[in-house]
């Protein structure tokens, strides 16, 4: 399954763009996703932390994502 | 009362203040980011916030609901800014409006510390010899 996936802050930096597209077989849960990226893009693992939404709303390790959710890396915050 | 907001426009904090000023309320707290001018000793020329524009809002209500389901306050008003800031220019302002005072001071200080760990906004320092997301490597 393709997915694409919104970047935010320095996740930007790290796909070298706004949204990109991966492709996950298997189960698609958060954590596939997560570990696709992480192989993708090493930099990720250097993070403070960082979190999967799934529209609009903080994500769990275990939800299954669907072609149609809109679903974004969450790098750590820092509004105020 | 909840008012949010997100805008690349200047924050009005008079107007702001007089949004929570209620008959019914005995105390408002405030509380008004600014952009400072260095960090851990280094020059900061501006700072760039960047939001996830409809999940940022969705946690700001959520915020706010959480405060008036917690303490007994009339009125809540959460604004923050994107783009580009100068030094001294106003990134957030949050102010409450309660009968009493002890709940529009925790209220306040909730809701700021609650928007730093959950909102979905980013915030890069420029300095002269480079910029950094702030609190995005341990």
């Amino acid at each position: 399954m393709k997915l694409n996936v919104l970047a935010f802050g320095i996740a930007k930096d790290i796909f070298s763009g706004s949204a990109i597209d991966v492709e996950l077989t298997g189960e698609a849960t958060v954590t596939a996703l997560r570990i696709s990226l992480e192989n993708q893009f090493p930099r990720l693992k250097q993070l403070a932390s960082y979190m999967v939404a799934v529209n609009n709303e903080y994500a769990s390790a275990e939800d299954v994502l669907q072609l149609r959710d809109e679903i974004a890396i969450i790098p750590p915050v820092s509004g105020g | 009362m909840i008012d949010i907001k997100l805008t690349e426009e200047p924050l009005d904090i008079s107007a702001c203040v007089e949004w929570v000023m209620s008959p019914e309320c005995g105390g408002i707290d405030v509380f008004i980011g600014t952009v400072r001018n260095a960090t851990k000793g280094k020059t900061v020329l501006r700072l760039e916030f960047e939001a996830y524009e409809p999940m940022a809002l969705k946690e700001m209500q959520k915020i706010a609901d959480q405060t008036m389901q917690k303490w007994p306050v009339q009125k809540i008003l959460l604004h923050h800014r994107t783009g580009t800031l100068a030094i001294g220019e106003v990134p957030v302002i949050i102010a409450v409006a309660a009968a009493h005072r002890d709940a529009a001071f925790d209220a306040c200080r909730y809701i700021i510390d609650t928007l730093k760990q959950t909102v979905p906004i980013w915030k890069r320092e420029i300095f002269e010899d480079g910029e950094v997301w702030v609190a995005a490597h341990p």
